[in-house]
């Protein structure tokens, strides 16, 4: 072979992203199992920074954008260079692609305890660190796409087009979930309101799961396992098939979020049908994941890498069995809202996911240290903890989910709520969730094994930051005279793709700002009325405490629900909602009806102490809500985003909204002191505002 | 529900871009050869001071 050409591949870049994985996995996992804790003993949650409602996102956020986001990367950057001859397009993009996306995690870090947070789910960061990802997300493009162009292998591995796609939705998917009107510079409205807002978390929420923890993980499947097992996939035709199918049916599934929701019924239908299509390519997958180890099963049983692999893919396969039958509405109408969810989650995220990264990084540290690894044995501990922390912790949460649906869904011969009071479908699986923190904590155990293995595997050898390699350079296709000018592009897959992505993005400009003048066409409700300003502030606050987390507000048309509840929920009832606040999970009950259904005082004690109103209760307690000074200042810039969203405050309101709500609060303050609440100066508290929100939810259509 | 009209349309044109790479692709003969890339891709083509291990050159078929 000619024009041989020698270069090397950078493993620094590698090792920065795979050790950033296991640090803020850690970080991570121990947020969750203290969340774990936290529903068991509620005396865990410190408020104001560390109550579960805030601690959630940083769970959520931490695990999948921090643990898995650098575990892609870890994989990318390694396996890119390799398959495509050659060292990333620029070392400099790489180091700001790393310090950047650390950057966001870290921002991510602080602002979530703080209580900053947009609310939607693994979308909570606030505006300005959304920028900073897009920033970052295009610099990884860049640099993915310039490796791309200078390749010398022309062939791209299976494993490189699912990262393309994961570039490509990801981008989409991240941009158009953030469109929203900045208020400051920490807070922001999202351009859709109510079912239309909730159209799009799940769109968003879906894909997410689709785009940022299935298909780049999938990519790093096909490169990593048949490196490991030093055997060639199952099926490359099948790994084609199974790419292609995958990406055209996941990005209609995400309306399954939504079953018996407000949403249009053949949305719901739509999303369904689609969702169990997904079960043909998913499984595929799987089998062609699996049977790359046929004849070599012995090895599974003494290489801790593939073991970790097998569990892996099979956690995918029985997540990918799970998401379809969780889709079928029957089902759902079970499993929604409980920690049946939970469990399968974390399936997904503890077993597909936390297992893979370990396999890769088993296999990876070795390999850049030119050794071995330093302990099998301790790996294998690590392997089994791992194994029955996930067992441990899904079971019973599976078990909690039934329980609980079957508890709330229970009547009396005679016709009422067999478990009327909430509370006991709660206590009624604590002991689950006692099981399950100490599955976690199983899981975590393994965790911490692992960095101590990889820390003396790279002690113990020498690491190569730069290692030398060959290749022929890649045939340039020279234009023919008379050849037709597509063949240009044809032979530039990536100008074409980075090309459609820019169409793409101006195509969605376009739609997009023409519509945020037109008037909605939900079924709108004549009594429905938009948020005074002190029930906005309120608003607020519900969404900085994370209610959000354990409340939904979103009555499903079931007998029990409206019996437990009240009537159900109607999409017109929601227009004012910026963002929707439905949820996705009840540990608390359902919230859209409470408006009148307690006294002020009842809502003032239970936030000081919940368990003074509920005994037994596991919520943690809000007194200093009690405290906080009612911070106005921003009412104006609410009022005047909001109003340019459609929302019909009269002419100049903003000038009135500050003494508007101090009305609002006094009035709430002398209702408390009628009712024998005794503090001063209430009016001057955040708790006023968090009432007459409360007091207000779900009342309109009483009117 | 104007959301829903934007959303497949977004939908769709993620698609659209898809299928257009994915005639692009297949037009530029990238999955003429089902066989060989899975094979090819177990070898790094790295250089080592001492002899090739025996995993990189010696792949089990």
């Amino acid at each position: 072979m000619s024009n041989i050409q020698q270069f090397q591949y950078d493993n620094k870049i590698v090792r920065a992203f795979g050790m950033a994985s296991f640090a803020f996995g850690i970080f991570g996992m121990l947020i969750g199992i203290i969340m774990a804790f936290q529903l068991v003993y509620p005396s865990w949650n410190i408020e104001p920074w560390f109550t579960f409602g805030r601690m959630r996102p940083l769970h959520t956020n931490s695990v999948i954008f921090a643990f898995v986001g650098n575990g892609i990367f870890t994989g990318v950057y390694y396996s890119l260079q390799r398959l495509l001859k050659a060292r990333m397009w620029s070392d400099k993009l790489s180091w700001i692609h790393f310090w950047g996306w650390q950057i966001v995690i870290l921002c991510a870090a602080v602002s979530l305890p703080l209580g900053l947070t947009s609310s939607g789910e693994y979308a909570e960061l606030i505006w300005p660190i959304d920028v900073l990802i897009t920033v970052v997300w295009v610099i990884f493009g860049v640099n993915m796409f310039g490796t791309i162009l200078k390749r010398r292998e022309h062939h791209l591995y299976v494993a490189i087009w699912f990262y393309i796609a994961t570039w490509v939705t990801v981008a989409v998917l991240h941009i158009v979930r953030s469109m929203e009107i900045p208020v400051s510079l920490t807070e922001s409205y999202p351009i859709f309101s109510g079912v239309q807002d909730a159209l799009v978390q799940w769109w968003y929420g879906h894909n997410a799961v689709a785009f940022f923890l299935t298909t780049p993980y999938l990519g790093l499947m096909y490169y990593f396992l048949p490196k490991a097992a030093n055997r060639p996939v199952f099926s490359y035709k099948l790994s084609i098939i199974h790419f292609w199918a995958l990406i055209f049916i996941y990005i209609w599934a995400g309306p399954h979020h939504l079953l018996y929701s407000s949403l249009p019924d053949w949305v719901q239908s739509l999303g369904t049908v689609f969702s169990i299509m997904l079960i043909a390519p998913s499984w595929g997958g799987m089998l062609n994941g699996l049977l790359t180890l046929r004849g070599a099963w012995d090895r599974v049983r003494q290489d801790p890498v593939l073991k970790f692999m097998v569990v892996a893919i099979t956690a995918y396969g029985m997540a990918t069995f799970e998401g379809p039958m969780l889709s079928i509405k029957s089902v759902n109408a079970i499993s929604h809202f409980t920690d049946w969810t939970i469990a399968h989650v974390h399936v997904g995220a503890l077993g597909w996911n936390g297992f893979l990264t370990f396999g890769v990084l088993y296999w990876l540290w070795p390999q850049m240290y030119r050794t071995t690894l330093y302990s099998t044995k301790m790996a294998n501990t690590h392997f089994w903890l791992g194994t029955l922390g996930i067992i441990v912790y899904a079971v019973p949460l599976y078990w909690a989910g039934w329980t609980q649906a079957l508890m709330w869904k229970e009547f009396t011969p005679e016709g009422t709520l067999a478990w009327g009071n909430f509370l006991d479908t709660v206590t009624q699986i604590i002991p689950m969730y006692l099981m399950r923190a100490v599955g976690g904590t199983l899981f975590f155990v393994g965790v911490l094994l692992g960095v101590y293995n990889l820390y003396k595997t790279a002690k113990k050898g020498t690491f190569i930051a730069n290692e030398a390699a060959e290749a022929p350079a890649r045939e340039q296709h020279v234009k023919a005279p008379g050849e037709h000018w597509h063949r240009w592009i044809e032979g530039r897959p990536m100008q074409m793709l980075l090309w459609s992505t820019v169409l793409i993005a101006i195509g969605g400009i376009v739609q997009i700002v023409p519509m945020v003048f037109i008037e909605s066409q939900v079924p709108k409700i004549s009594t429905v009325q938009p948020y005074t300003p002190l029930e906005l502030t309120g608003r607020d606050i519900y969404i900085r405490e994370g209610c959000v987390g354990c409340h939904s507000q979103m009555i499903r048309p079931f007998r029990d629900e409206t019996e437990r509840y009240g009537e159900y929920s109607k999409s017109g009832e929601y227009i004012y909602d910026r963002p929707f606040l439905w949820g996705s999970k009840r540990t608390g009950p359902d919230l859209w009806r409470i408006g009148g259904k307690y006294p002020d005082s009842w809502h003032f004690n239970h936030m000081m102490d919940p368990t003074s109103m509920s005994p037994g209760s596991i919520m943690p307690a809000y007194a200093n809500l009690l405290d906080q000074p009612l911070d106005l200042s921003d009412l104006p810039a609410k009022i005047n985003a909001l109003r340019k969203l459609n929302t019909p405050y009269p002419r100049n309101f903003e000038n009135e909204a500050i003494s508007n709500a101090r009305t609002q609060a006094k009035q709430v303050a002398e209702k408390l002191a009628s009712e024998g609440v005794k503090d001063a100066n209430l009016e001057t508290k955040e708790i006023v505002a968090i009432i007459a929100y409360l007091q207000r939810l779900g009342t309109d259509i009483k009117k | 529900m104007q959301i829903m009209l934007f959303l497949i349309l977004v939908s769709l044109t993620v698609a659209a871009g898809f299928l257009i790479a994915f005639l692009f692709a297949s037009r530029n003969g990238q999955f003429d050869d089902d066989c060989t890339p899975a094979i090819r891709m177990l070898f790094d083509n790295t250089i080592r001071e001492e002899n090739k291990q025996d995993d990189d050159t010696n792949p089990s078929l």
